[in-house]
Order: C-alpha cells, then structure tokens, then sequence
C-alpha cells in the first residue's frame, strides 16, 4: 500500500496527511508540484490542505494546472484512489475531478474549529469503517467550504449517494450541508473538515483515524 | 494588443460578498442599492495583433483557468 502526498507551495497539511497515511501502516512518498509523474506502484494520492499558491486567482485553480495535477488525474482515470482535504478539495473540483464549487463561506468568516459530520455513506473505501449515520468530530479550518454546484448534479449527487459527509450543524453555508463527495466511481473523495487532524493525539480527538485504516484495508485487498 | 477579461458570478449564484459590501453601503447612509455584485477583472498584455485570433485566445484562457464556468461567467474586451 503506498500513498503519494503531493505538496504545492503554500500546502501546510502535506506532513499531517504524510503522516496520517504512515499511522495506518502505508509506505508514503512525497511529490513535488512540479513532478510530472507519480512514482510507480501508488495506490492513493493525497491532496493536502493549505493555500496553495497563496490562493491567487481562485482556491485551488493554479494547483489545478501544475504539472502534477496531470499526473493525478491520470491516477483518477485508472481507477486510481484520491482523497482531496480542505485546499485539496478545492484543487479537485478545480481539476474537475468532482464537480462543483467551494465557495466563500455564508457568513464570511475564516472557520477554525471542530465541527460534528454525520457519515451518509459507508459505500467507499473511505468510508467503511464508520456506520451509516455515525456522527464524527473533525477540525474545519477554512474560508472558502461553501459547497455550490448546479440543481442537476445535486440530484444526482443525493440519487447516487455520492454525499460522504453531511455537517450536523452547517458552518458556511454549503449546499444540502454537504462535507464530503465522492466521484462516480467513489474512488475520489474531497471534503473540507480535516481527517488527519483527528488521529487521536494531542488534539481534534480520534474520529480521524477510521478513515485512513479502513482505506489501507481496502487497499491490501487490491 | 490588450484583452480585458470580467469574471462576475452566474446570474443566480449567490454572492456573500456583493451582499455584505451591499449592506455595509446601507450602514454609510448609501440608500436605494438593490445588489451588489462583486467581480474581478484581469488585463492581459497580448503578442498577438490579430483580433480574431487574440478573442479565441483570451476565450480558451478563460475556460482552461480565468474563470470557473461551475459558477462564474466571463466577458472579454478587446482593447
């Protein structure tokens, strides 16, 4: 099970999701933005949180057009497993992996604080060691979650079960409360409250870490 | 030549910031603002001299990268 964990300037999450990955027994390989190619034998990447390129444009849009993002979208298109974090959710729906937008947040503030999220979906390989409707705490940290996407893919997104994660009390604003989506294939996760940050340690309490060692079961299977 | 590039949001997309900048306008004793919307725009320094040519530029930019066509619509200007 080997996990890449790509860094842009301005990534501040890069060593918690490295080390999140590490915790639940996965070989973790560091890639550079400027890498065009993934190392061989990965199986996960992961899009960390931060301000990528300082946020200039859009969050997320200049990520979305480094040379990496060639390379996990290749990933994606084999069938490949991907999990975007806060920026890193941003930078997915900006490279179209999933659809929609993060918009600013309703009430304009810059969120930091843990907020409680009920598992809509135990149909992932993110998602399976929760229980359908488990409620979990993880850490927000972000200016910009305000899930928006046209009425059409919502419906679809709600019909196929593709919302991972609901807010129980929503902070910013988002569409349907939505966290968490997964692609079609429900392979490519992106939600905005941090998993890596609630490991069970020092702080932001355990609620974390199911996440990550239900991935690296899955992954041991393939 | 010149291109200059306007990103608002879609019609129908609720924009925060328009809002409270709309708001902030009443609190200054500016009466009568209905909206507010809240865009950006971006001039680009072109090579080319061909309008034509420069217009199909500036228009892949804007799909590839200017604006997120999810939520934002764009309007280019030749300058």
């Amino acid at each position: 099970m080997k996990a890449a964990v790509v860094t842009f300037p301005g990534s501040n999450c890069d060593r918690d999701l490295a080390v999140a990955f590490e915790k639940a027994g996965a070989e973790v390989v560091r890639v550079w933005h400027k890498d065009d190619a993934l190392p061989a034998g990965v199986d996960i990447v992961g899009v960390p949180g931060g301000f990528s390129f300082g946020d200039y444009l859009r969050c997320g849009a200049i990520a979305a057009q480094s040379p990496i993002a060639a390379a996990v979208r290749a990933h994606a298109a084999r069938g490949g497993h991907v999990i975007g974090i806060c920026n890193g959710f941003q930078v997915l729906t900006e490279m179209h992996l999933l659809p929609g937008a993060l918009m600013r947040n309703a009430g304009l503030k810059f969120l930091c604080k843990s907020v409680e999220l009920r598992v809509e979906t135990t149909d992932s390989d993110f998602t399976a060691g929760y229980t359908k409707g488990q409620i979990v705490s993880y850490p927000v940290a972000h200016h910009d979650g305000n899930y928006t996407v046209d009425a059409e893919t919502l419906a679809r997104l709600e019909g196929e079960g593709r919302v991972a994660f609901r807010y129980v009390a929503n902070p910013n604003g988002s569409m349907n409360d939505i966290a968490g989506i997964l692609s079609e294939n429900r392979r490519v996760l992106g939600l905005m409250p941090h998993p890596e940050r609630a490991l069970g340690d020092a702080s932001g309490g355990g609620d974390g870490a199911a996440l990550f060692s239900s991935l690296m079961g899955k992954m041991a299977l393939v | 030549m010149k291109a200059r590039v306007t990103v608002m949001l879609k019609t129908g997309v609720l924009d925060v910031q328009g809002e409270a900048v709309r708001r902030a306008l009443g609190t200054l004793g500016f009466d009568g603002v209905e909206g507010v919307r809240q865009g950006k725009v971006i001039e680009l320094d072109l090579a080319e001299t061909d309008a034509e040519k420069a217009r199909a530029a500036v228009t892949a930019m804007c799909e590839k990268l200017l604006a997120n066509t999810v939520i934002e619509k764009y309007s280019i200007e030749l300058v």
